[in-house]
């Protein structure tokens, strides 16, 4: 027996999908590629946002987004894989069970330290790709374009699909987000960001919620990985490397933490910035994604720049 | 021999706790009977609140044993002592500040609910009334989609006790209810408490410094001093005990504590 | 001889990756900000280095003088850049939370970025001309630039001379006391904001001639802060966020531990100062040394 919440949040949610493949069929290729990187990246925030509402802030997704790239980028070039949502389920699975090992360690953390240890496991990773010869060092290596559902898919018709894959996919687990969001755990979740310990107090593990968020948060960075991958052709090792895990903090601050829809506005803003001022305005969508973000944290009201409640307004409660 | 048998919930039995050189709780023998309100009182550190951290799950003694319904709570922690019945307010509220009231009601009662649901949405109709009807009891209902922030410190001292009757707990600390809160709120804001908790089957023991507020809303009260009880009876005995007024609450017998 | 070589090796990048963390834990320990942009603050003294020194040998003076250049080079990023980023940016963020003043640290780094490539261009410079200045260093087996020798001198001076200014001297013993409780030493009547402005303003002179003495032995070009954000962060989580020792300590060990990979597994030699800084935060998360800091019961 379902509830009607979820009902009409699935409801909501194929709406959108179905809105986003009418629109993609009257996009020119480029805007198609855009689109399709920005559901990939934004997926990839999306996790960061599950992860901030629970109060942490993971400075290090490149390391699931690359283990997700690289597992999927591995099956394609030497297992003969080439159907892309199979691709797309190796990339989230593998990420998970690369992250599993750290999840009980890391729900222990909090703040920069939380931060830090996540930013170090990335750059472990990013380390070991760069030497890794066999996987093409820091240059990285290329996999041939995937299939679906048995079809080859033609060049010009393979950005298409590419697209219509991504937007089901994120789609659906952005619905399925959205549950979890306004689920009892979602609530308990947003509880823990404000007052953990009255939460530990009331009976529910602390560090239980955080660690299935950051689980969560690694299947969706794999999945990200692998979409990228796909939409690129390419892999390297900057997918670890610690200024790409910023982009996808600097989207998860942009959207804020309580619309799902807002992490792919802001993702795609920042993909059509990062276009647009290379053609016209070289050496500055940094610039001006920097200044955004300073406004964003300063001015925007709760849950898009004010992220964090003091922890010193609770201290105190323990004599 | 009576009737009806009267329980006891909570037994303490050779509570030893230091810390380095201060004993802060030396051989604390307690039986706390289902259904009484129970005040602790004596001045800061003199050992109620390490009491009330060791029965919370917070602190671990360093020698004896607390029992629960006969079940041994030592060496628990917060949330497995919260799970068996035990709940606690918090002298400065511990709420989630940018939530509203029901919110805060919402994650009390999924936090007691057992393990922590992915597909049931937080806003069920049914535990909407369910937080609705506790609300009321409090008189917080016109609170309700407030946020915490923006609520005074009162009417979050109230929030604070709902939260913690949320779970149906069998043995209920609170720790200074009336800390912090203007004279004249104090005695209705403990009426309201008193009155609610009346409705719920519930064994009460709370901190306090008031002894006016101790003598009228406690059957009994149990003094503390120095790590030790030195007091344990109805509230005119305990109040009228030598020692009680040399450590506790001044010379004469007050309106007021000297803290 | 193998062993000797690491050793050299070892203490020479370690003498950089002090002088490099040297600043960023003072930030830290006076205004408890971890600060992305201190990668941004030495590539800038690279850069400004760089203009010095040209400057300075089309001016006629010979090589010697570029050294001074490149202090000056250090002292005018502090003196302007300072300013504006701490009176400008960070004061509205001071008392958020600490993961927040992160965020806003890569806010600027990422205005910095851009910022350097739009000064200076994308093409990369060579400040050829410090570099020998002190000739060669020979050994049987190895050749050694000296001026690689004089980080180690530089890095031994820094350490010695911020450790004795904050503890000989009546204005260091201030700064002490604000790293201690900021709260408390505000109690006592000392201007913590002014300490605060100081401090960082020191910071950044501190990375900015990290980068201008740096800049003799690596091209300048973008993408020179981004490594070396990373890289520091390690060193000051390894030694202890705020601790001057822990600064020292933390780059010996990163400086053997990558010399030592160099030169036995050559595959290791960039994940073992990530792998030790994860050590080091899982198992003593405060770091080596901890700053001495108030605890607030």
């Amino acid at each position: 027996m379902m509830d009607e919440s979820i009902i009409k949040t699935s409801r909501m949610g194929a709406l959108l999908i179905a809105l986003f493949l009418l629109v993609g069929l009257v996009m020119p290729k480029w805007l198609l590629f855009l689109s399709t990187m920005a559901l990939s990246h934004g997926i990839v925030s999306l996790g960061i946002v599950i992860l901030m509402r629970g109060g942490v802030v993971s400075f290090g997704q490149g390391f699931v987004f690359a283990a997700g790239g690289y597992a999927t980028a591995l099956a394609s070039n030497h297992l003969g894989v080439t159907d892309a949502l199979l691709m797309v389920l190796i990339g989230g699975f593998a990420a998970t069970l690369c992250a599993l090992p750290f999840a009980p360690l890391l729900s222990r953390y909090r703040g920069i330290f939380f931060a830090m240890l996540t930013l170090a496991i990335s750059m472990v990773l990013y380390g070991i790709l760069v030497k890794t010869q066999t996987l093409g060092g820091s240059d990285g290596f290329n996999v041939s374009r995937p299939t679906l559902f048995g079809q080859e898919i033609a060049t010009e018709e393979s950005n298409w699909l590419l697209y219509n894959l991504a937007v089901v996919v994120v789609g659906v687990l952005a619905t399925l987000a959205r549950i979890y969001a306004d689920s009892v755990r979602g609530l308990v979740s947003m509880a823990i960001r404000e007052n953990e310990l009255r939460v530990e107090y009331l009976g529910a593990s602390v560090s239980n919620t955080i660690g299935t968020n950051f689980i969560i948060a690694a299947f969706m960075g794999g999945v990200g990985g692998a979409l990228t991958l796909m939409s690129l052709g390419h892999i390297d090792p900057n997918f670890s490397y610690w200024t790409t895990s910023g982009e996808f903090v600097f989207v998860a601050i942009l959207a804020g933490h309580h619309s799902m829809l807002a992490v792919f506005v802001g993702s795609f803003v920042v993909e059509i910035v990062r276009s647009f001022s290379n053609l016209y305005f070289p050496n500055t969508w940094q610039l001006a994604m920097g200044l955004f973000l300073l406004v964003v944290i300063r001015f925007l009201p709760r849950g898009l720049g004010s992220l964090w409640i003091d922890r010193n307004r609770n201290k105190g409660g323990e004599q | 021999m009576t009737n009806f048998q009267v329980s006891t919930v909570l037994s303490a039995r050779g509570v030893h706790k230091s810390f380095g050189a201060v004993t802060a709780a030396e051989d604390i023998n307690i039986d706390i009977l289902a259904g009484q309100r129970v005040s602790l009182i004596g001045s800061n550190g003199a050992g109620k609140t390490t009491f009330v951290n060791m029965v919370t799950g917070y602190l671990k003694p360093d020698a004896g044993t607390i029992e629960l319904n006969g079940k041994t709570i030592v060496g628990l922690g917060p949330r497995q002592i919260s799970a068996l019945g035990i709940a606690r307010s918090f002298q400065i509220p511990q709420l989630a500040l940018e939530m509203t009231a029901l919110d805060n009601m919402l994650v009390a009662a999924a936090c007691n609910d057992g393990p922590l649901s992915v597909w049931r949405p937080a806003h069920s109709p049914a535990r909407i009334e369910r937080a609705e009807a506790l609300l009321e009891k409090f008189d917080l209902i016109a609170h309700i989609n407030r946020r915490v922030a923006e609520l005074p410190g009162g009417v979050r001292k109230l929030l604070d006790i709902a939260m913690a009757l949320t779970g149906e707990p069998k043995l209920l600390l609170l720790d200074e209810p009336t800390s912090g809160v203007s004279v004249d709120e104090k005695f209705p804001m403990m009426d309201t408490i008193s009155t609610a908790l009346s409705s719920e089957v519930v064994t009460v023991l709370f901190v306090e410094h008031d002894m006016d507020i101790v003598t009228n809303y406690s059957d009994r009260v149990i003094a503390f001093y120095s790590g030790r009880v030195i007091a344990d009876d109805k509230p005119d005995t305990v109040l009228d005990n030598d020692e009680v007024q040399l450590y506790v609450t001044g010379s004469a017998k007050q309106g007021h504590s000297t803290c | 001889m193998l062993a000797l070589t690491i050793l050299i090796d070892g203490i020479i990048y370690a003498s950089w990756l002090f002088i490099v963390a040297l600043g960023l834990t003072l930030v830290f320990g006076v205004l408890k900000i971890l600060n992305i942009a201190h990668g941004s603050f030495y590539a800038v003294g690279a850069y400004t280095a760089a203009s010095f020194v040209a400057w300075s040998v089309s001016l006629g003076f010979s090589p010697a003088w570029s050294l001074l250049a490149m202090v000056l080079a250090a002292v005018a990023v502090a003196l302007l850049l300072a300013p504006v980023v701490e009176k400008g940016v960070l004061r509205f963020f001071y008392g958020r939370d600490e993961v927040v003043l992160v965020l806003v640290t890569y806010a600027l780094f990422l205005i910095l970025e851009d910022a350097t490539k739009l000064v200076w261009g994308p093409i990369p410079y060579y400040v050829s001309e410090p570099y020998m200045l002190f000739g060669l260093v020979e050994t049987k087996t190895m050749s050694y630039v000296g001026y690689d020798f004089t980080l180690i001198a530089f890095a031994i001076v820094c350490g010695l001379g911020v450790w004795w200014g904050l503890n000989k001297t009546r204005t260091g013993k201030i700064v002490l006391a604000v790293i201690h409780s900021n709260e408390i030493a505000s109690s006592m009547g000392i201007n913590v904001t002014r300490v605060c402005t100081w401090a960082f303003m020191f910071g950044v002179f501190l990375a900015a001639l990290a980068g201008a003495m740096t800049s003799p032995m690596i091209s300048v070009q973008p993408g020179l802060a981004s490594g070396v954000v990373i890289v520091s962060f390690a060193v000051v989580i390894i030694g202890g966020l705020g601790s001057i020792q822990g600064a020292a300590i933390g780059a010996v060990i990163v400086g053997l531990a990558r010399a030592l990979a160099v030169h036995t597994w050559p595959a290791a030699e960039l994940f073992s100062i990530y792998v030790a800084m994860a050590i080091v935060l899982m198992f003593r998360p405060e770091g080596l040394f901890q700053r001495v800091q108030a605890r607030k019961i």
